[in-house]
């Protein structure tokens, strides 16, 4: 600080410079920010918490109704009342109860008026059954049966003994489950080769060649050699039933009516009135686990979504494994090679409109194309028997590969624009010290521009994938099914079955928010495979961009 | 100093006319567009030439860039090119291993020889001729991968696999270019990861990797700071004798430490080319004298 007095002079208000300053497009520029955070956000944080809580065990609630009716279940949903105001009716405030009694009223859920409401209570052995077929049970614990003799009676007898036999009948019966689907099935495919293999020599050789009689002979030998290690399975199969058989759980409901379960078809079952937390911890995560991994059951609406994520996976992958090749040739070509002039621009701009052609026509095109072109085209080729035999197409319909294919257009745009932008990104100062070393254009290309487009061509892809993962519309016309627990990949040889139909989790959450029987009960499942749709993606996403950011400090980064 | 302000004004094309400062005549008719001799000292013609540059003329669209310039370059010497901005030198480089092919609208008439070799014969391979070359720019262009990698690129390209004869080659040129100690340990490391003086030299050891008949920099210590700059320069020194070196500089002290040839040039014409000594002490050119003085460009 200067102890001279500055000279006076004449200068512009400080005011004057407000624009100059800038100071209201940091406030306009800041504020459109913050809206689209607290938009995005908000959305996030909407479907997280929804889809969070659909596993959370809520209490039970026995209401008893003024005009005697009893009805037990979950309050899902409260409505605050509105008094009468001059023409307006008015309603009284209300609660949905999920009952879980529907052989008995016929409904899955229940608008009470609170008016209505003589008495609520909450027992403590209000319990919650979540059955293999007819959806949740409510109701008290009566008795447990094995065949005509009574095990235990009362609540809490009976639910002693449920917990103690109830893992080992389930055990069982995941076992017969397993015989049915992976050692039974072994066996209907080696069944259905040798049938096929029958019919191909007919195809090739003529009807009532020799050879048609050698494979009839074979086959003669697999089904003799089927037929007997399938009884060996049915005497397995039906010895665990057998143990299984009889036994039983009583339940007794709101209404007074009893329902006896078959312990076996019980999945899991809690009184949420009598649980501490951990237990409640316990149900949570028992309930995340299956949903997780296990099959779907009732119609998508309970159960697991593991075949959906795998086809999500899977498909994506697959998409994104089809679409960098073809991509990043045709960027290559139009970036590097194509001289410049109205047919590149004309290209260009082709190639950007795509990107706005609904993905319906894009399904459109897979399904006739790709299923009924190509696939049929294929099927005819290589898999005649099939298609002669059971007048099943192979590669003719729907299928994993077919729906990655036409993903894989969808997001073709995206790819070659952004990896156009990442090689006009690449300094020039690089491909010119390059060939003054002699190196041709390809090498150039191969050696110096890619390897240092590379990071810019993963933006690319993770902004494809993201696009792609989210498709609904396409995918319901080549390939996704509303249920398909065949997985596209698994454990069989040859592993990857590109021509199975598979299941999707944006075409499950359409499927179970539109399609579903109880829509009440369907509601929380779909923000649960919403929040796992986003953060699968989201994973996937992380995945690529840490892939980029490693590439992009091997390659990219120039310190001075 | 008040008369250099005034020639500093009168040599710049656009202030034209005014023909009181008689120094500046050449570079005056040069401004004006009309032709004029260069000066080419004896002791140039005398040297056995890598490179000759023969009535060379080079168009960008319709502007002209480069005016029949005639001059050999001698053998195993360093010849520096020096001249204001936009005069042409880089150009001229460029041409040597035609990299101005690249550029679209680019025209050329005359030739350049290579060792007798028509450079700019239609028969001429021009990836052959690039591989005898080698070239700096000026701002260090390390690939984007290993240091190893970078000084090989050129035997990589070749399709060279043989480990010894690489790891031969990556050694000998890192050592031509003063780099070796600094980078022995680390090899395998990313070469964008090295200092920009140490790019530099990296970018030198590769030019050098495919013994070039001719090496071209092309300022290459304008991006560097004064210390890389001097190891470059030191570098330059070393290179002379084994090397014959082209290179275009901005700086006039770089150009009379490194070289031993000077040729002076202006808006796309030589005006005098000769042994640096006498260029810097005993121009036979008055404008040659003021420029190499620092009293124009």
């Amino acid at each position: 600080m200067s102890s001279e007095r500055p000279r006076q002079r004449r200068r512009r208000s400080a005011h004057a410079t407000l624009a100059a300053h800038g100071e209201p497009w940091v406030w306009i520029t800041a504020g459109s920010l913050a809206l689209t955070i607290v938009m995005i956000v908000g959305l996030l944080a909407f479907i997280a918490v929804r889809g969070a809580a659909t596993f959370w065990p809520v209490p039970l609630e026995l209401v008893h109704l003024a005009d005697g009716r009893r009805v037990l279940g979950e309050v899902t949903q409260r409505e605050a009342g509105m008094a009468p105001r001059g023409e307006v009716a008015g309603r009284p405030a209300r609660r949905l109860l999920r009952s879980g009694d529907f052989a008995a009223t016929g409904t899955h859920s229940e608008w009470i008026d609170d008016s209505a409401i003589a008495d609520t209570s909450r027992p403590e052995w209000a319990t919650v059954v979540e059955r293999m077929e007819g959806g949740r049970l409510h109701g008290f614990p009566r008795r447990l049966l094995h065949g005509a003799e009574v095990v235990a009676e009362g609540p809490a007898a009976t639910w002693e003994a449920f917990c103690r036999e109830h893992p080992a009948a389930r055990r069982r019966l995941h076992e017969v489950r397993h015989i049915d689907k992976v050692e039974r099935g072994t066996l209907q495919r080696e069944l259905r080769a040798a049938r096929l293999a029958v019919v191909r020599a007919g195809l090739d050789s003529g009807a009532g060649s020799p050879q048609e009689a050698a494979a009839a002979e074979s086959a003669g030998q697999v089904v003799a050699r089927v037929t007997a290690e399938e009884k060996k399975l049915d005497e397995r199969t039906a010895a665990l039933r057998e143990r299984n058989a009889g036994w039983g759980i009583e339940f007794e409901t709101a209404s007074g009516a009893v329902t006896a379960v078959p312990m076996d078809a019980v999945v899991r079952g809690w009184q949420p009135n009598r649980l501490s937390v951990a237990g409640r911890l316990g149900v949570y995560a028992s309930r995340w686990a299956e949903f997780l991994a296990d099959d779907p059951r009732e119609a998508n609406s309970a159960g697991g979504v593991f075949p959906a994520i795998w086809g999500t996976v899977v498909m994506t992958l697959m998409m994104a494994l089809l679409v960098a090749p073809f991509g990043v040739l045709a960027a290559l070509y139009l970036r590097e090679y194509a001289s410049r002039g109205p047919v590149t621009t004309a290209v260009r701009v082709a190639i950007n409109n795509l990107a706005g052609v609904p993905s319906i026509v894009y399904g459109a095109f897979g399904l006739g194309f790709f299923c009924y072109g190509l696939g049929a085209g294929i099927d005819e080729l290589f898999f005649k028997a099939s298609l002669v035999a059971d007048g099943q197409p192979t590669f003719g319909t729907g299928g994993l590969l077919w729906a990655s294919l036409t993903l894989a257009l969808l997001t073709l745009p995206v790819v070659i624009v952004a990896t156009e932008e990442a090689l006009s990104a690449v300094p020039n100062s690089m491909r010119e010290g390059s060939y003054a070393c002699g190196a041709g254009k390809w090498q150039t290309i191969r050696r110096i521009v890619l390897p240092r487009a590379l990071p810019g061509i993963m933006t690319g892809l993770i902004l494809a994938m993201a696009r792609g993962a989210g498709e609904v519309a396409p995918l319901m016309l080549v390939g996704v099914k509303k249920l398909a627990l065949d997985l596209p990949v698994d454990g069989t040889f040859p592993f990857v079955h590109p021509e199975r139909e598979f299941m999707h989790l944006a075409y499950l959450i359409y499927d179970v928010g539109f399609q579903s029987p109880d829509s009440q009960a369907a509601r929380p499942m779909v923000f649960t495979i919403t929040f796992l749709l986003v953060a699968i993606i989201a994973l996937l996403n992380v995945a690529a961009i840490w892939v980029r950011s490693r590439l992009r400090r091997r390659y990219v980064s120039q310190q001075f | 100093m008040q008369v250099a302000d005034s020639q500093k004004r009168d040599m710049t094309p656009e202030a034209g006319g005014t023909a009181d400062a008689s120094p500046t005549d050449r570079l005056q008719a040069v401004a004006a567009g009309r032709e004029v001799d260069s000066e080419v000292h004896d002791a140039v013609l005398q040297e056995p030439p890598v490179l000759e540059v023969d009535r060379f003329n080079l168009w960008y669209g319709a502007k002209q860039a480069l005016h029949r310039i005639t001059m050999p370059i001698p053998l195993h010497k360093v010849t520096a090119l020096v001249g204001p901005s936009g005069c042409g030198k880089s150009t001229l480089l460029r041409s040597v291993n035609r990299l101005n092919d690249l550029v679209q609208s680019v025209r050329i008439t005359g030739d350049m020889r290579l060792n007798g070799d028509s450079i700019y014969d239609p028969r001429m391979d021009v990836i052959d001729l690039r591989k005898r070359m080698g070239m700096v720019f000026q701002k260090p262009n390390p690939f984007p991968m290993s240091i190893y990698e970078n000084v090989v690129y050129s035997l990589r390209i070749d399709g060279e696999r043989n480990r010894g004869v690489l790891d031969e080659v990556c050694e000998a040129s890192l050592r031509g270019a003063a780099l070796w100690d600094e980078v022995k340990d680390r090899l395998q490391d990313s070469a964008l990861g090295l200092s920009g003086g140490q790019q530099q030299r990296l970018c030198i050891a590769r030019a050098i990797a495919a013994e070039p008949e001719v090496l071209l920099l092309d300022e290459p210590c304008s991006a560097l700071d004064p210390i890389a700059t001097g190891k470059v320069e030191d570098l330059i020194q070393e290179l002379r004798g084994r090397y014959s070196v082209l290179i275009v500089t901005h700086n006039m002290q770089q150009a009379s430490r490194t070289s031993d040839y000077t040729a002076f040039m202006y808006l796309g014409r030589l005006i005098e080319y000769g042994p640096t000594t006498d260029i810097f002490t005993k121009p036979i050119l008055r404008e040659t004298e003021s420029y190499v003085t620092g009293r124009f460009g």
